[in-house]
């Protein structure tokens, strides 16, 4: 398999990527870059959210309301305000995300037997942060509710603790803290292999003919699988190493467990390099100058990180949206990774996505190979 | 002497123009061939055609007797080929890129070293050997490319334009180069846009929208128009050019420098020197020559060039 003529490719190849800083960059840096991106800014865990209070109650038993939002850290008191209007101005300009309105008769009602009421508003202008805010709050409010009920209960001489009819008992498994990192490392991961090795294969393959040193290949005996695996092969491995990259900062920064076994995270990675792989060839057998081929393969690119769930989950795609995903290599990939990296399931488990990604992965490499063709017209 | 290079009846089209319509020559070893023609003639394409770098719509090819259709890689391990833009790689060094096509030819084992060291004493860059080959000079990047084209000791080169845009001594050098493969028996192909380097050549085709007008050896082509050439320097110019043009048996002037060359209607040009003399003493040209010449390629070219069109 490994012949002379492929050797000599393939040093020819890395010589030209160690000499060339962009490709260099584009390959160690970019993934960084993407990584700490993604981890850190497109989490969608909720934590301190700005709240505006208005107290116009100021007794003890609104203090120890407050002290309940203050103990959750979903919120953060940073405002207490003294009018409506001043809390409104806050909210509206975006320093404040949320309002809590305790209303001046508060101690009063909820000492006797009466039922307080207090006003919670909310900038519903992120869904995310405002759904997460919204049950956060009501959560708070019902604990505090509850315990203010068993208060009462005790001072007429009830037991202290009251058994609720119903209680649900939660349990989360893989991910209890529910740590979006856990999600996004994997997904990074899928995006940059992708991304690298479809985007650097193209470019690669078309450099020779935009450079015109195809001419000069073209009368030696090189095969075209020769050239085409001796271009593949370099970036094969730069995927590898990234992978490698991306998992170990992935671990030390955002601790995202590594509960697979690597050996085979890294064989199914390998299985998904073969689509980005393909598509890379296949776009530079459809493009004449490196830019051509960037923007080929941006087009695959977009859908591509749209619909395979790594961004938004496929399960509240419109049925159309979730049908074309079937044909996005990626969508496979994305459940493979994060089921070995967060589940550490084995490769039982996986029997369909693995089979999926062959199949891709075969078909796209058939028809790229097809298409290759070692000569200028 | 063994045919080398045979091309019959190759055509090649790119949509409604046709490139190459019906070319055939052959070459054989020790014998030069020049390409000649204007700009688009099809001179590349049809270079192109012969090492396989594009595949004919019609014909064959054959190299030292291997069909490059059926027998491509035979046939193209005879190929040394040059092609007209600088087709090596800018980020590997002189010696990096010898290595690359000495392995990827079939050089075995370590005999890259040896034969790269020889080569690149050969075109003479055996002092830039670790230089990038982006950091050469232009003539420099050619002798470059005519090494690699060498490297595995074709029996066949072909060159497109490789003198364009190089200084006129390593034109020169060039050349040396050439003419000592031919003397080792290689047959070459070369096209060129210089008259006096395809003066040089044993065989020479002037080739115009796609076909060969004319071929032969240089001394037989211009044969054509014996006789019938006539060199005038004098001036001032634009005078002495109106009244040559106005001479009835002158059939088209062309500048050449300062020198110009008449070409005249078959056993006049007695006559038209005297003619000329003359009407151009009358006028008080200055005349500092005169006289019939042997034609040149050119005169051959420009004639052909005004029958076809
Ligand atoms: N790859 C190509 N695609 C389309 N047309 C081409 C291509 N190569 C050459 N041609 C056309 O073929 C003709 C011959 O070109 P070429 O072989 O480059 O001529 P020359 O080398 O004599 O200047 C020209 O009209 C040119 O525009
Ligand atoms: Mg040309």
């Amino acid at each position: 398999m490994i012949n002379n003529r492929l050797l000599s490719i393939i040093r020819k190849e890395f010589i030209q990527i160690w000499r060339d800083p962009r490709t260099l960059v584009l390959v160690f840096a970019i993934p960084v870059m993407q990584l700490l991106l993604m981890g850190y800014s497109a989490t969608t865990d909720i934590r301190n959210v700005p709240l505006a209070v208005f107290d116009q109650d100021r007794g003890s038993a609104a203090r120890e309301l407050l002290d309940a939002y203050r103990a959750a850290d979903y919120f953060l008191i940073a405002y207490d305000v003294d009018s409506e209007d001043e809390l409104r101005a806050l909210v509206d300009s975006g320093d404040a995300k949320a309002g809590l309105i305790i209303p001046p008769d508060y101690s009063v009602l909820i000492k006797g037997e009466g039922s307080a009421q207090i006003a919670f508003v909310l900038d519903g202008s992120d869904p995310t942060v405002a759904s997460t805010s919204l049950s956060a709050a009501q959560f708070i409010a019902q604990e505090h509710a509850t315990k203010l009920m068993s208060n009462r209960l005790s001072r007429l001489g009830q037991p202290a603790s009251v058994e609720m009819p119903l209680e649900v008992r939660t349990q989360v498994w893989y991910n209890p803290d529910m740590i979006s990192a856990y999600f996004m490392v994997p997904g990074v991961i899928a995006t940059i292999l992708y991304t690298l090795t479809s985007i650097l294969t193209a470019t690669a393959v078309v450099r020779e003919r935009e450079r015109g040193t195809i001419e000069q290949l073209i009368v030696t005996p090189i095969r075209s699988w020769e050239l085409m695996v001796g271009k593949m092969l370099p970036y094969v491995l730069l995927a590898v190493m990234n992978t490698l990259e991306v998992l170990a900062l992935g671990s030390w920064l955002f601790n995202v467990p590594i509960r697979g076994e690597l050996g085979l995270i890294l064989l199914l990675s390998g299985l998904f390099l073969l689509s980005g792989l393909g598509i890379g060839l296949l776009a530079s057998t459809i493009a004449n100058t490196q830019q051509e081929a960037m923007l080929t393969v941006w087009m695959t690119l977009l859908p591509s990180i749209f619909l395979s769930g790594f961004l938004f989950p496929l399960q509240a795609m419109p049925k159309v949206l979730q049908l074309i995903s079937y044909v996005i290599p990626l969508r496979y990939y994305l459940v493979i990774i994060r089921s070995l990296l967060i589940k550490g399931v084995g490769a039982s488990a996986l029997q369909d996505e693995i089979l999926a990604l062959a199949l891709f992965g075969i078909g796209i490499m058939t028809l790229a190979a097809m298409r290759f063709r070692k000569r200028l017209d | 002497m063994e045919t080398l290079i045979e091309a019959r009846n190759l055509r090649k089209t790119f949509g409604d123009n046709v490139a190459v319509d019906g070319l055939s020559l052959s070459v054989s070893e020790g014998e030069i061939f020049a390409l000649v023609g204007p700009d688009g003639a099809g001179k590349t394409t049809a270079i192109r055609l012969l090492c396989g770098a594009m595949l004919a719509d019609e014909g064959h090819v054959f190299l030292a007797g291997f069909d490059l259709h059926k027998q491509t890689e035979q046939a193209k391990a005879q190929i040394g080929y040059l092609p007209q833009r600088f087709s090596l790689y800018g980020e590997l060094t002189v010696v990096e890129n010898l290595r690359f096509f000495a392995e990827v030819r079939g050089l075995p084992g370590k005999d890259w070293l040896p034969r790269s060291q020889e080569i690149l004493e050969f075109v003479g860059l055996e002092e830039f050997a670790n230089r990038r080959a982006d950091k050469l000079s232009g003539g420099m990047k050619q002798k470059l490319g005519l090494a690699a084209a060498l490297v595995h000791r074709p029996q066949i080169l072909l060159l497109d334009e490789p003198t364009v845009g190089v200084d006129a001594a390593t034109r020169q050098a060039f050349w040396r180069l050439i003419i000592s493969l031919l003397v080792q028996g290689v047959a070459v192909l070369i096209s060129t846009p210089y008259m006096d380097e395809a003066s040089r050549c044993s065989q020479v085709g002037f080739m115009y929208g796609g076909r060969l007008l004319v071929e032969g050896p240089p001394g037989e082509i211009v044969r054509r128009l014996e006789g019938r050439v006539v060199e005038l320097v004098g001036g001032p110019r634009r005078l002495v050019e109106s009244l040559a043009r106005s001479d009835p048996q002158v059939e088209d002037v062309q500048m050449f420098g300062d020198r110009m060359h008449l070409r005249v209607i078959a056993g006049s040009s007695r006559r038209v020197i005297n003619r000329l003399k003359a009407s151009l003493q009358k006028e008080g040209v200055v005349i500092d020559r005169l006289k019939p010449v042997a034609p040149g390629l050119e005169d051959v070219f420009i004639e052909l060039l005004e029958i076809v069109e």
